[in-house]
C-alpha cells in the first residue's frame, strides 16, 4: 500500500482528536481525543518505519536508518501514555469527588 | 549523565524516606542535602568528572552549556528548598512524595538538556511534566488546586500529542530523530513533511513555555497551583523547557534554510505585549507574577529570535536572574496572608529585611541596572541588535520592559510608601538570611556577570 494513505489515515485520526478535544466538554472525552492523537502518532511512526526500510534499499537515497528506531519509539510513547493516563484519571477522579461532574465547563472559578 | 542517575536515585530514595521518617522535617533535610549531592555530582562533571560511564549512542550528549545550566537549575532548586521548603512540608501529608517528585523533574531537566535525539526530547518533556500534574493538584481538598491541575493536564497532554506528530512528521522527511543529522538532506520530495512538523514541534514547543498566542493556560495554572509549587514551576521547570527549546532550535530550524525570523519576532512581540499589558491590570500579586512570568519568557524568546553567541550567554544570565528572584518573591508571598497588592502595604515597617530583599528581587526581574536582570535584558537586546534582522522588535522589547516597571514597582510602593499592617507568618532568621544571600547573589552578579558566563567557556 502507499505511504500516502497510511498519512491520510494517521492525519484523519489525529484530527478528530484535536476537534475533540477543542469541541468536546467532557473531561473523559477530551482525555480521549488525546489517546487519539498519541495513538495517530504511533500508526504513523509505524509506516514510516517501514517507508525507511524499503528506502534503505534505494542506494539514490541518503537514508540513515531501517527504522528500527521507529518502532522503539512506538514503545515509549505507549508507556508514556500509560503513566499519562494513571495520572489523568487519578486528576479526574479527585475533581469528580469535589464538584460530582467530570463537565469542563466547571472550570471556570479561577477566571476572576 | 551524573545528574540524571543520581537525580532519579535520590527521588526513589526520598519516597522511601516517607516509609520510614513520619515527620516532615527529617524528610526535608534529606531533601536538602540530596540537593546538594546532586549539585557536586553536576559541578564534578563540569570538571571532567563522570561517575557513570555510560555509552547513551547519540541519544544523549552533555554540552558545556547544558551542563552549565544545569548546575543553575540544581542549584536554583536548591535555593528554592532552603527558603521555601517548610511551606512544602505544610501543603499535605504525603511530604517525602513531594520532594521525591520535585528530583523527578530535575532527572527530566537533566535529560531535556542534554537530549540530542528526539525522543529523548519527547521523554525529558513528559518526565518533567507528569509530576508537576500532581504537584499542581497536591492540595487534594482546594477546588482551585484541582481545577488548576485538570487544566494543566489537559493543555499539558494536548500539547504532548501536537509535539509527537511533528516529531513523527521529521522523521518521515529525514528518517533520523538525531536533531544532529536534520541537516541532511533525504529526500527532496519530503520537504513539505519536514516544513509541518517543524511548525507543530514549534506550537508545542510554545505551549511549554507559555508564549503566546499558547499562554492561556498558564495564568490559571500558575494561579490555582499551591504557591510553593508554582515558585518552582514559574521559574526553573520554565528556564529548563527554554534550554531545550534553544537546542532543538540550532539542530533543526536555524539550518532548515527556512526563514523562522519573522514568526519568531510575531511570537515574541505577542508574549511580551500580552504578558507586560496584562500584568497591569491585576490586583493580586500571585497573578501578577503568572503574567510576568510569560513576559519575562518574551525576553528569553530572543535567544531563539537572534541566534548567536551572545544570545548563548544571555538565555544563561536571563534563566538565572529570573529563578533567583523569582524564587525569591515567592518565598515571601507564601507567607504573606493577603497575596493582593494592598496585602503588602506597610511590610517595610514591620519586616524591614523581607521587604529591602524583595525590592532587590523585584528591581532584578524589572531590569534595573546593578541587578543580575538588567544584564540578562542587556544580553537578549545586544544579540538582537548584532543580528540586526527585525530591529523593531528590540525597541519595542525596550518599550514593554518600560511598562513591567508599572506593575513591579506597585509592590515596592505598597510595601514602603502605604500605611498598612501587612499580616506575615513569622519568619525565622534562617530563612531571612537566605534570602538576604541570594539578594546579594543578584547584586553580585549583577556587576560581575563573567563569574558564571566564564564556565560556559573553560
Amino acid at each position: 500500500m502507499p505511504i500516502n494513505l497510511y498519512i491520510f489515515l494517521a492525519l484523519a485520526l489525529f484530527s478528530i482528536g484535536v476537534i475533540g478535544v477543542l469541541t468536546r466538554r467532557n473531561a473523559i472525552i477530551i482525555f480521549m481525543c488525546i489517546e487519539l492523537m498519541l495513538n495517530a502518532a504511533n500508526l504513523l511512526l509505524v509506516a514510516f518505519s517501514k517507508l525507511h526500510l524499503a528506502d534503505k534499499a534505494n542506494p539514490a537515497l541518503n537514508v540513515a536508518t531501517n527504522g528500527a528506531d521507529a518502532q522503539l519509539f512506538v514503545f515509549f510513547i505507549m508507556v508514556v501514555a500509560a503513566a499519562e493516563v494513571t495520572v489523568g484519571l487519578a486528576i479526574i477522579v479527585m475533581m469528580y469527588r469535589n464538584t460530582h461532574s467530570v463537565d469542563v465547563n466547571f472550570l471556570n472559578r479561577l477566571k476572576n | 549523565m551524573n545528574a540524571i542517575i543520581l537525580s532519579a536515585i535520590l527521588g526513589v530514595v526520598l519516597m522511601f524516606s516517607g516509609i520510614m521518617f513520619k515527620n516532615g522535617n527529617t524528610v526535608r533535610n534529606i531533601a536538602i542535602a540530596g540537593m546538594l549531592i546532586l549539585l557536586f555530582a553536576n559541578l564534578a562533571e563540569m570538571k571532567g568528572y563522570h561517575f557513570f560511564d555510560i555509552n547513551t549512542k547519540n541519544l544523549l550528549s552533555f554540552t558545556r552549556f547544558g551542563l552549565l545550566f544545569n548546575s543553575i537549575a540544581i542549584g536554583a532548586t536548591l535555593m528554592y528548598m532552603l527558603v521555601s521548603s517548610r511551606d512544602i512540608v505544610n501543603v499535605g501529608i504525603n511530604v517525602a512524595e513531594y520532594f521525591a517528585l520535585i528530583f523527578f523533574v530535575l532527572c527530566g531537566i537533566a535529560v531535556i538538556t542534554a537530549f540530542q535525539s528526539l525522543l529523548m526530547l519527547f521523554l525529558g518533556i513528559e518526565i518533567v511534566s507528569i509530576p508537576l500534574y500532581i504537584l499542581t493538584g497536591a492540595d487534594k481538598r482546594n477546588l482551585k488546586s484541582n481545577e488548576a491541575a485538570l487544566k494543566y493536564f489537559l493543555m499539558g497532554s494536548f500539547s504532548t500529542g501536537i509535539m509527537l506528530m511533528g516529531i513523527v512528521l521529521v522523521y518521515g522527511a529525514k528518517a533520523t530523530f538525531n536533531i544532529e543529522l536534520m541537516g541532511a538532506d533525504v529526500n527532496p520530495g519530503r520537504n513539505a513533511w519536514y516544513l509541518s512538523g517543524l511548525l507543530l514541534l514549534l506550537i508545542s514547543m510554545a505551549f511549554k513555555v507559555s508564549a503566546a498566542p499558547f499562554h492561556f493556560w498558564t495564568p490559571d495554572v500558575y494561579d490555582g497551583a499551591p504557591t510553593v509549587f508554582t515558585s518552582f514551576m514559574a521559574t526553573i521547570v520554565k528556564a529548563g523547557v527554554f534550554i531545550g527549546f534553544v537546542r532543538l532550535f540550532e539542530g533543526t530550524f536555524a539550518n532548515s534554510g527556512y526563514q523562522w525570523q519573522l514568526i519568531l519576532a510575531i511570537i515574541t512581540a505577542a508574549t511580551l505585549f500580552i504578558g507586560n499589558v496584562t500584568a497591569v491590570f491585576q490586583q493580586s500579586v500571585k497573578r501578577m507574577l503568572a503574567y510576568s512570568s510569560i513576559a519575562q519568557a518574551g525576553f528569553m524568546l530572543f535567544a531563539l529570535f537572534s541566534f548567536n553567541s551572545l544570545s548563548r550567554e544571555g538565555i544563561i544570565l536571563y534563566s538565572l536572574g529570573y529563578c533567583l528572584a523569582t524564587v525569591g518573591i515567592f518565598a515571601v508571598l507564601i507567607r504573606m496572608k493577603d497575596y493582593t497588592f494592598e496585602g503588602f502595604n506597610g511590610l517595610a515597617r514591620s519586616q524591614p529585611v523581607l521587604a529591602a530583599t524583595t525590592t532587590i528581587f523585584l528591581l532584578s526581574l524589572a531590569g534595573i541596572p546593578l541587578t543580575i536582570g538588567f544584564f540578562a535584558k542587556y544580553f537578549m537586546l545586544a544579540s538582537a541588535i548584532k543580528n540586526g534582522a527585525h530591529l523593531w522588535l528590540v525597541f519595542f522589547a525596550i518599550l514593554c520592559a518600560v511598562v513591567s516597571v508599572y506593575y513591579y514597582f506597585r509592590v515596592i510602593q505598597a510595601m514602603y510608601f502605604r500605611d498598612g499592617h501587612a499580616a506575615i507568618e513569622p519568619t525565622t532568621p534562617g530563612f531571612r538570611w537566605i534570602l538576604v544571600f541570594m539578594a546579594a547573589l543578584v547584586i553580585l552578579l549583577g556587576i560581575f556577570p563573567n563569574l558564571v558566563l566564564q564556565y560556559l567557556y573553560f
